[in-house]
């Protein structure tokens, strides 16, 4: 755990210096605005400009502070929580800014920070205090709020001194206004979160995934939620200069649920999020540095979006794609295990006279068409597990398939004795079972089976269970490789 | 801070938006057309209520400016239809999506709601300040809503003509429809969603197919959210959705009790959020929405059967022990 802690402070440390080491008074982008869009894209890689360098040091602190935090509210359930937060600080934003009618980012950031707080604060209380479920709850302080600051917003607006073009950007927000004193205010929560969170990480951990085992081991469970909270609303507001009231959720939900499909770890998880929220922030401050009147926070969520699509898809534990490539593969190992285990009955059924199994022998087996049957050959010897002899129509296993085959019979007939014979279950009525599990036993409860068996030879229905010895009857030699010995012979 | 709240009196708050004849007759569109919204969003919105998808029309209403969007581009005209089925595939694909996400993977429902419309709401707003010369609809519209541009437009003459006797501006007439055509739904599928929605169990034991019911109420829910867009916002709506049948729930626990309830809620705030507005000089959608609050806020403290004060001094006095405060009725 101490690794965990030391690197939330290196990196906290880092933030800190990145926030600091700049003092320049730059022009905003926004004030280009008819240049062509290669030119704004050399110039924003070049990282002359230093509002560039604002826009995106302001990305990737937000970026780091929001998938931090919202790694927390999505393994919480929280996710909509920090919709209405979001949301209810507008009119704080609107109040802040009537406090001396400029755009002075200590005010909003107060101001925010308090509308958020009492956003959240209502919600409780509705919940509390009324037959309303949450969601209502929620649904409602996010209009009433947002209603709120919409009219102090229309009111700023018309006062002659209100300085509307700067207000408006916090509504979609604008990378290129990230000032010094916001990059200074963003470096700071980032900070300060990452501080928190690593000091007190096993303390969050703990009682987010089991908040009452928490309670009961003397966590503070509901100071916990309280500062988290607060870190939230935090959150929430230095972003609000760059993305926007609107879509700042976005920005705490997105990255991190990404990283959730992605581990199972919750630092893993926390890493990944902060990663996916500075790539999309950047690329967000990007596309809408290339236009005179893109937004920023549009851009910005479109890219941790498409980073989520890639989760959602290509993860290689959670993903659909990856889910539905394993499942696919695995019902096509059970159905070339299925074949084997018909062809192995096949030459059981002749006592091992003849090594080679026709296709009609093995089409009647296993009462289908001619046509399926060549399927299935067709994919065993893809898979170098048979071979196929078109002149006669005749089958032999691979020395691989063979072995493959005696295995499963051997796991069903296992199974099949271990059922009669442990559960007490009638020998008619062990097969269905055991035409299950012979795929997915593995080596060792085949071990354990056998000792438990006594080393049984025989089934319940008085066949033999093929062994080590049957398996070595079908390697064949390997002095002479191209020569059939046993039931085996190579691809 | 003093110059941007001007004094306050009640003779004028009253008296201000009907004292001449221009301002009165814009005022009485404004209020008609915010009752119209406020009462298709507020019936619609009880059932997402009781169903606890209030966050679901949250969704819905931020997602349907990518449609919206995308049919001005395709049909290149300000036209309805385009609009409405533009607003429905985007509302259906958002109901799709937040099940795919939540139905396939680990994600949560509340983070599936909060991607899916996140995403479709910055593509609408990317599509909307990139073709801002093809899409007649400015990120104004869309976080405040154009009601109050209803007042000039009535002034100047433009009604709507229905079988020769004018009904109002266009975007009443059409609001109005669709104001309609809600009371007749509901009132023909009452049992309907009464059932499915209070008890899935029962009505799939009568013969009614829950999943129709969801998906007919959320393609229902897109058209009365695009509808009402254009007047309050994308923002604001969740508010017209949520406030009335909320200030209605804490009233009374008769649902055809509720739904008349939310329709006065809605007469009342769009009332008094056209005399706020005037008053403050603000943004009459936002001004009816906080008028909407001021409404929950009355009924919270004052209510008969729930409020705040009756259950305080119920707890305090002690002397019915079967009205306990709603907190141990659940547990």
């Amino acid at each position: 755990m101490f690794s965990v802690r030391a690197s939330f402070l290196i990196l906290l440390l880092s933030a800190v210096l990145f926030g600091f080491t700049e003092d320049l008074h730059a022009a905003r982008i926004g004030d280009i605005s008819d240049s062509d869009i290669r030119e704004q894209a050399a110039r924003f890689f070049s990282f002359q400009d230093p509002a560039v360098r604002y826009a995106v040091a302001g990305s990737i602190l937000l970026g780091i502070c929001c998938g931090l935090l919202g790694s927390f509210i999505v393994v919480r359930k929280m996710a909509l929580v920090g919709d209405t937060l979001s949301h209810a600080v507008l009119p704080g934003v609107a109040l802040g800014f009537l406090w001396n009618m400029t755009k002075d980012p200590m005010a909003i950031f107060i101001g925010a920070t308090v509308a958020g707080l009492i956003g959240t604060g209502v919600v409780n209380l509705i919940k509390q205090t009324t037959r309303l479920k949450e969601d209502t709850a929620l649904g409602m302080v996010l209009a009433g709020f947002y209603a709120v600051g919409i009219c102090l917003m229309t009111m700023i607006q018309q006062l002659p001194t209100g300085n509307v073009s700067g207000i408006d950007k916090f509504l979609f927000g604008q990378a290129a206004a990230i000032g010094f004193t916001d990059l200074k205010l963003m470096a700071v929560v980032t900070g300060l979160s990452l501080l928190i969170i690593g000091l007190f990480y096993k303390e969050f951990l703990l009682s987010s995934f089991d908040a009452g085992f928490a309670r009961v081991a003397g966590f503070p469970v509901q100071m916990l939620h309280y500062t988290l909270m607060l870190l939230l609303a935090f959150a929430v507001v230095i972003s609000l200069q760059a993305v926007g009231v609107v879509l700042v959720s976005a920005m705490l939900i997105i990255p991190a649920a990404a990283a959730y499909l992605l581990t199972d770890r919750l630092h893993k998880m926390i890493w990944l999020a902060a990663g996916f929220g500075m790539l999309a922030g950047v690329v967000g401050a990007f596309f809408s540095f290339l236009g005179p009147a893109l937004p920023t926070g549009p851009f910005m969520v479109l890219g941790a979006s498409v980073v989520f699509g890639a989760a959602f898809f290509f993860s290689p534990k959670h993903g659909v794609l990856t889910r539905w490539w394993r499942q696919r593969s695995h019902a096509r190992q059970i159905h070339r295990e299925n074949t084997l285990k018909s062809i192995y009955h096949v030459l059981e059924g002749r006592e091992f006279k003849k090594e080679s199994v026709t296709l009609t022998e093995l089409k009647e087996r296993r009462n289908e068409s001619l046509e399926e049957a060549r399927e299935r050959v067709r994919e065993l010897v893809s898979h170098r597990l048979a071979t196929f002899d078109r002149s006669t129509n005749e089958i032999h296993l691979t020395p691989d398939g063979w072995q493959r085959a005696c295995e499963i019979v051997r796991n069903h007939r296992l199974w099949e004795l271990y059922l009669t014979n442990a559960a007490q279950i009638a020998a008619d009525h062990v097969h269905d079972d055991a035409e299950k599990i012979e795929h997915v036993l593995g080596e060792d409860v085949v071990r354990q089976l056998e000792k438990r068996l006594n080393f049984a030879t025989k089934d319940p229905h008085g066949r033999d269970i093929p062994g080590l010895q049957d398996i070595e009857r079908g390697k064949g030699t390997f002095t002479r490789p191209e020569e059939t010995i046993g039931y085996g012979r190579r691809p | 801070m003093n110059e941007i709240i001007p004094p306050f009196n009640l003779r004028e708050f009253i008296t201000l938006p009907w004292s001449d004849s221009i301002t009165a007759t814009s005022n009485f569109w404004i209020v008609l057309m915010g009752f119209l919204v406020a009462m298709t969003c507020g019936l619609v919105g009880n059932y997402l209520i009781v169903r606890r998808m209030a966050l679901v029309g949250d969704a819905i209403s931020h997602s349907v400016l990518p449609g919206i969007a995308i049919a001005f581009l395709v049909s290149q005209t300000r036209g309805s239809t385009a609009m409405f089925i533009g607003a429905l595939l985007a509302g259906i694909t958002t109901t799709i999506i937040i099940e795919i996400i939540h139905k396939k993977t680990r994600v949560k429902q509340d983070a599936a709601i909060g991607i899916a419309f996140t995403s479709l709401f910055a593509i609408g707003v990317i599509l909307i300040s990139l073709f801002a010369s093809q899409i007649d609809l400015d990120q104004e519209c869309v976080l405040y809503g154009e009601i109050g541009y209803i007042g000039p437009e009535a002034l100047a003459g433009e009604m709507k003509q229905f079988l020769g006797i004018p009904v109002g501006p266009a975007p009443v007439a059409r609001m109005l429809l669709v104001a309609i055509a809600t009371c007749v739904l509901i009132v023909v599928f009452y049992k309907e969603l009464l059932v499915s929605s209070f008890d899935p169990g029962l009505a799939s034991s009568l013969g009614i197919n829950a999943t129709i019911v969801h998906y007919a109420l959320m393609s229902w829910l897109s058209v009365v959210v695009v509808s009402s867009f254009e007047s309050v916002g994308a923002i604001l709506v969740i508010g017209m959705l949520i406030l009335p049948g909320a200030t209605a729930a804490l009233l009374t626990s008769r649902f055809s009790l509720i739904l008349f309830l939310s329709v006065v809620h809605a007469a009342l705030s769009s009332l008094g959020g056209v005399h706020l507005a005037t008053w403050l000089n603000c943004s009459p959608a936002g001004a009816m929405i906080v008028m909407a609050c001021v409404l929950f806020g009355l009924a919270w403290i004052l209510g008969p059967h729930d409020g705040l004060i009756r259950r305080w001094y119920l707890v305090r006095s002690q002397t019915a022990p079967g009205i306990l405060p709603a907190q141990t009725i659940e547990r």
